[in-house]
């Protein structure tokens, strides 16, 4: 079974805030039945301050779902709404003192559910990004959907290239297999080929004609200002980028916020890389810093 | 009270005196046994008396047609790949929706590759229709594999009579009877079954052996090739060890099999009827008239196996369960899908499956605990309220992004 935390089963046998909250004047419902996990979420609003002063949770779910509602609970009890707002998934998942790969999704319910019952509360409607094809890449929780659009953006045409783009595949390898299935695919419908041999795709840099490679503190400080004149765009999402390392060519980053955790993140990543390759005239990759621990303990 | 194993079709506790006969293969007769020395010896008649031990379980008219293998998907693979290479020209497979994925990966990987699969359906019971299946043999049909009975519902398929209709119509037929073998009395000799998987690790021999029944005859090509071992058909110096544990547990397997048939159902029966008629809302799912007598499984609706499985598991119970969160995938088990189970109860599915080692107290320990841990997880739900579920389930609880 699953190596859950102390915190989380805490939270799953013990779970707190467990019902529907009497005349509550928020309600957020999300999920999906087909997936196995859903939750409401109801809330009471003191609707002179916003502060929520009661909160309560109905869960359908596994035992990180459940885990995941009960500390949401505790989380957001006392916030004003605007607070509560900046509530992220990866949050959830700090409280919870982490969860596994694969259950990450239950933290982004919690928020979800929140995000929908303020709006609810709010008289907005909420409406969800939410696209989730099958999870081909368990290493890095990366799905159909991820891989195929990024390939048709970048027109990549191996496994290394959708590494290189998305991360997916770069750990165990045992998704190789189904990469190549959505490569053939994809290539397919633009009446190519696959071919596991094709010459790797470089970013669409416009490489400057004859150029002295960078020295690394001159790329630590280019990547700085890249991601400085991409920062704004972030935050008005709710998120941020930290630059924590720079090795060769690869870009640790932590993702804050909004950003963090959930699988658009990797979206995002794609996008800073792609920006910072452009700018650059060089290939960059960029990883999470979180992925830095990850590498050594798979290396190990 | 000590903790309580129910998972015996997920795998089974070895036969203490399975491991006995194992240890002296490791220590003293562990030459190769196509060695000539005194540390060889007595492997090749080891291996000999092992095979005619799974004979005698499975009721098959040679030891020759023992192939033993290193576990049940590596038995079904070599089946089913075996029929394709032998018969070239035939490009359709037959099988079921509910298979085990050691059958059912492998067709979605033969479909990739050209092949044409016919997943018979089952009904919400699980079970199938011969008609059907009559109707999809025909000579372009390399092989038809069904399992003998589901590791998740222990529904029985009649394979017995599907494999007369292949054989009938030129068809080889193939039967995955890993949880079958041991719990079933069968007689190969008198059916027209071809091949048959099967695997120690469910009937109280080690994990990491296997068996392929291949019927005297019967057209075959390897999975493996290299030494002569097992007469050319599966090359590989042969795990001495586990073959003879496997042939003590197949002895054992039929010693016990009327045991099976009896006290295990009776501990089954108790169970299931303890449940259902404590609980509400809950279902047994599958055929309740033609199944292993060892398996229950019951849907507890508007709650979420994982959850129930850390309850139990907190109370010193193991089972397992056919919810989407414990595979890490997200759909709930492809057999409760095929059975049309909706997903408010397919994810709520929890297998209970016996041994001879249980006891009647330990169903009474199930009893005791399991209406408390139902009854707290419903108190979670949001398709609960109170004392039933809410009305009209799937409308009052309609969450974004269904
Ligand atoms: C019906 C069925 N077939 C095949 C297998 C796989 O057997 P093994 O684990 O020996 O490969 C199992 C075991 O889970 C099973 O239940
Ligand atoms: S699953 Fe994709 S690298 Fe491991």
């Amino acid at each position: 079974m699953w190596d859950y935390s102390d915190k989380v089963k805490e939270h799953f046998f013990n779970p707190k805030n467990a019902g529907a909250v009497v005349d509550a004047n928020a309600t957020g419902e999300v999920g999906s039945i087909s997936c196995g996990d859903a939750l409401r979420l109801t809330l009471k609003v003191d609707d002179a301050t916003e502060v929520i002063l009661e909160a309560g949770f109905q869960t359908f779910g596994c035992g990180s779902a459940i885990a995941s509602s009960s500390v949401l609970t505790e989380i957001i009890k006392g916030m004003t709404l605007d607070e509560a707002l900046k509530v992220t998934n990866q949050d959830i998942a700090d409280q919870l003192e982490g969860l596994p790969p694969e259950k990450m999704h239950c933290s982004v319910m919690g928020r979800e559910a929140l995000q929908a019952a303020i709006a609810n509360y709010r008289g907005e409607e909420w409406k969800d990004d939410h696209e989730e094809g099958a999870l081909i890449c368990k290493c890095f929780a990366i799905d159909a959907v991820m891989i195929e659009e990024m390939v048709w953006a970048n027109k990549l045409r191996t496994v290394q290239d959708v590494t290189n783009f998305t991360k997916a595949g770069g750990g165990c390898a045992a998704c190789h297999e189904d990469i190549e299935a959505i490569l053939e695919k994809v290539l397919a419908e633009k009446g190519e080929k696959f071919n596991p041999n094709a010459a790797p795709v470089e970013a669409p840099v416009k490489i400057a004609a004859v150029k002295a490679p960078l020295t690394n503190l001159q790329r630590i400080k280019k990547i700085e200002q890249v991601l400085e004149s991409l920062r704004p765009a972030l935050m008005a999402d709710g998120g941020d980028v930290e630059l924590v390392e720079v090795i060769g060519n690869t870009a640790y980053v932590n993702m804050t916020g909004a950003c963090n955790g959930c699988q658009m993140a990797a979206m995002t990543i794609a996008g800073i890389q792609q920006r910072l390759m452009e700018v650059m005239g060089e290939f960059i990759k960029v990883v999470p810093a979180t992925e830095m621990a990850k590498l050594v303990s798979i290396g190990a | 009270m000590a903790d309580i194993y129910l998972d015996n079709n997920a795998t089974t506790r070895v036969d203490p005196a399975v491991v006995d006969v194992m240890i002296p293969y490791f220590l003293e007769q562990y030459g190769n046994p196509s060695s000539i020395h005194k540390f060889a010896d007595g492997v090749a008649r080891g291996l000999k008396q092992a095979r005619q031990q799974v004979q005698a379980l499975i009721g098959c008219e040679h030891d020759s047609e023992i192939i033993f293998t290193s576990c049940g998907t590596e038995s079904n693979s070599t089946a089913i790949l075996s029929a394709i290479k032998a018969q070239p020209n035939k490009k359709e497979i037959i099988t079921t929706t509910v298979e085990h994925p050691a059958i059912l990966s492998l067709c979605d990987y033969l479909e990739k590759e050209g092949y044409t699969i016919h997943r018979m359906p089952v009904d919400k019971a699980g079970r199938l229709n011969l008609n059907a299946f009559k109707n999809l043999l025909s000579d372009q049909v390399a092989i038809a594999s069904v399992m003998w009975a589901n590791n998740e519902t222990g529904t029985i398929f009649p394979v017995a009579e599907m494999a007369e209709l292949a054989n009938a119509a030129g068809v080889m037929f193939h039967t995955d009877a890993v949880q079958a073998v041991g719990k079933i009395p069968m007689m190969l000799q008198d059916t027209k079954i071809d091949m048959l998987s099967l695997s120690g690790h469910k009937l109280h021999a080690p994990k990491g052996i296997g068996v392929l029944y291949l019927r005297r005859g019967t057209r075959y090509r390897p999975l493996l090739r290299g030494g002569h071992q097992e007469r050319g058909r599966r090359a590989g110096t042969e795990n001495s060890a586990s073959i003879v544990g496997l042939g003590k547990a197949c002895e054992l397997a039929l010693e016990f099999i009327e045991y099976e048939n009896t006290k295990v159902k009776a501990l089954r029966d108790r169970l299931e009827k303890g449940i259902t008629e404590q609980i509400p809302h809950c279902f047994v799912t599958g055929d309740m008239n033609n199944r292993l007598p060892n398996t229950t499984d019951i849907a507890f609706e508007y709650i979420e196996g994982e959850s129930i499985l850390m309850l139990l598991n907190k109370a010193g119970i193991a089972a397992s369960s056919g919810s989407a969160c414990t595979s890490g995938s997200l759909e709930p088990s492809h057999v409760m899908r095929a059975m049309d189970i909706p997903y408010t109860a397919a994810h709520g599915t929890i297998r209970f499956s016996f041994s001879r080692y249980n006891t009647m107290s330990e169903v009474d320990e199930v009893l005791k605990v399991m209406p408390g841990i139902v009854a707290t997880l419903r108190k979670l739900s949001p398709y609960w309220d109170g004392n039933g579920p809410v009305v009209d389930p799937e409308k009052a609880f309609a969450p974004a992004y269904s």
